[in-house]
């Protein structure tokens, strides 16, 4: 039996979907390894604390809340010392953060501090006797690692969205309490988190993305992208790199090997021949559909459904009939 | 200005990846390798800063076999003035050992900034640039996409999900280049003669053992081969029926 540590991410008072699934994460280890704690810890301005309960619920028997006036915006250096102070003082087995932009920021910091290495990016993970072994794609997801970790805790953070966030109700006893530095004393300071589109579901979270290329041939030309997504209502909508390159989209929109990884339920690629540095960014979603007036585009070769054909005429039609369907649930 | 870039060499993705018969690295035979992407955006950066701050020195290191001078000289070739070899018979696959020998090679070096790439595409972890940094006890801004640097402060922008953080932070510190942050010169042949000539020194990598076992590689499973359900708009109700029935997604 062993506890387990979790970061749940958030932003301003928002608990993020990726914060649940590390709670979630943190839970099937817990469980896993004989029926240990889950302890979560979120940091955030005041109204952080009534997002407590919705942590309980999905597997945290205890919630340690860091509630301060200064912390608005991320701050690298109370996080990272906040995070390491309770890590080291709960003796766990395993601690969970998630790959996102913050996770990716915080969950070396903290593993370096403890003295442990990290393993970011996990698919999936196991207990294997006294190591925790887990999976985590290299060489932009074309090879697969199977990884023991040997330092304890075992820091992890999860791909977005390949474990489900998933209720399991405990306890959620809430601890207050303080930032393990002065918030005014941290070095780095985040001064404005300016968020973009107002509501927009995320790439990395959303259910569906539907993503643009070249094949649309003007930025103006997105809004039949746009018109899709908003017809899913589920959905996000990202770009090919040579679609942010020109400027038709913003750089944090762009899916592929320097850009943002995806692993939505559905994926349709609109207009996207399929190169490389594209599919690195998008292979793992679970069905792919793609839409390319040329036949050989080597997008029809990693998509489960392909219709060939003008996207200027495929689009809305599709548009249309998934509004049809819609209506009908 | 002392500014150190630490860069890595790493194999070009645009092949099929073949794993070694020991199962637990990949084949290189065959393999074109070269600098990093995000790494060549962080000598940019230092070599921009450098333009503007006379008498700047960049330094470029590298930590791995003797295959890593070449990339150490594209890096000189651009403009860089000195470089380090860290020599280690091959680069680990957890970056903490790296980090640590890294930093036992920066603390001598009293850097006033620090790059990296924000990640390498082979390990794909992102780790090593934010370690280094806490070893070296500074401060870090990772992944930033514009940076700006005045009067011993620096003002860099990160991309997150659906949003931009704007962070400040003073010198010394250690920073981790995404894309966007700038469009990075090519080497001039006067560049690529000139680095021939830029000292390259040669350490030994002090790398702790490694806390991170990779049990095996493999390939992924290969998406199960798709089809064609039609042309044209004619194809839609085809497709909307199988998103219902077959996929379960709409």
């Amino acid at each position: 039996m062993a506890n387990v540590f979790a970061f749940v991410e958030s932003r301003g008072t928002d608990v993020r979907k990726v914060g649940l699934e590390a709670v979630t994460a943190a839970r099937m280890l817990a469980d896993k390894s004989g029926g240990g704690e889950v302890h979560a810890l979120v940091i955030g301005p005041p109204g952080i604390a009534a997002k407590a309960a919705q942590i309980g619920q999905y597997g945290a028997d205890v919630v340690v809340v860091v509630e301060h006036a200064a912390l608005t915006n991320y701050s690298p250096d109370v996080a990272t010392a906040t995070a390491v102070e309770r890590i080291k003082s709960g003796g766990y087995r395993a601690a969970v953060f998630s790959t996102s932009a913050q996770g990716r920021d915080l969950s070396p910091r903290v593993a370096a501090r403890l003295g442990v290495s990290v393993v970011t990016d996990v698919l999936s993970f196991e207990i294997d006797g006294d190591s925790i072994v887990v999976r985590h794609p290299m060489n932009i997801g074309k090879v697969i690692a199977t990884i023991a970790i040997a330092g304890k805790p075992a820091v992890i953070a999860m791909r977005p969205n390949v474990i489900a966030p998933a209720q399991n109700a405990k306890a959620g006893r809430v601890e207050n309490a303080q930032p393990a530095i002065d918030p005014a004393s941290a070095r780095v300071k985040v001064i404005e988190t300016k968020v973009g589109g107002g509501g927009k579901l995320d790439l990395a979270e959303a259910p569906v993305v539907i993503a643009g290329g070249r094949g649309l041939k003007a930025a103006e030309n997105f809004k039949l992208v746009e018109d899709l997504a908003s017809a899913f209502g589920n959905a996000a909508v990202g770009a090919t790199r040579a679609v942010t390159d020109d400027g038709w989209r913003p750089h944090s929109d762009q899916i592929g090997q320097t850009g943002r990884l995806v692993s939505p339920e559905l994926y349709i690629a609109v207009g996207i021949s399929g190169a490389v540095q594209h599919l690195a960014g998008m292979r793992t979603s679970k069905t792919i559909v793609a839409v390319n007036k040329d036949k050989d585009a080597p997008i029809f070769k990693v998509a489960d459904y392909g219709i060939v054909g003008d996207v200027f005429e495929v689009i809305p039609a599709l548009t249309e009939a998934v509004r049809e369907a819609k209506k009908h649930h | 200005m002392k500014i150190a870039v630490c860069i890595k060499r790493v194999p070009d993705m645009d092949v099929r990846f073949r794993i070694g018969a020991d199962n637990v690295s990949v084949d290189e035979a065959g393999l074109k390798f070269d600098i990093n992407d995000f790494d060549v955006w962080a000598v940019e950066a230092a070599l921009k800063l450098k333009d503007k701050n006379a008498g700047s020195e960049v330094t470029v290191i590298s930590l791995g076999p003797d295959v890593v001078q070449e990339t150490i000289r594209k890096a000189l070739s651009m403009g860089a003035d000195r470089g380090i070899q860290l020599k280690a018979d091959k680069i680990p696959a957890d970056g903490f050992p790296i980090a640590k020998a890294l930093s036992e090679e920066l603390k001598t070096g009293s850097y006033d900034l620090i790059l990296f790439g924000k990640m390498a595409p082979d390990s794909s972890a992102g780790v090593v640039g934010p370690m280094t940094a806490e070893f070296l006890n500074l401060p870090c801004v990772t992944a930033i996409s514009s940076l700006e640097i005045a009067d011993g402060k620096g003002t860099a922008k990160r991309e997150l999900e659906g949003a931009q953080e704007i962070v400040e932070f003073p010198l010394p510190a250690v920073l981790t280049a995404d894309e966007g942050l700038n469009a990075a010169r090519l080497p001039s042949l006067k560049g690529i003669m000139a680095a021939k000539k830029k000292p390259l020194e040669v350490k030994p990598a002090q790398l702790p053992p490694a806390q991170l076992v990779v049990r095996k590689l493999e390939l992924p499973p290969e998406r199960k081969a798709g089809r064609i359900v039609g042309e044209g708009a004619a194809a839609v109700p085809e497709l909307i029926k199988l998103l219902q029935t077959e996929a379960k997604v709409l």
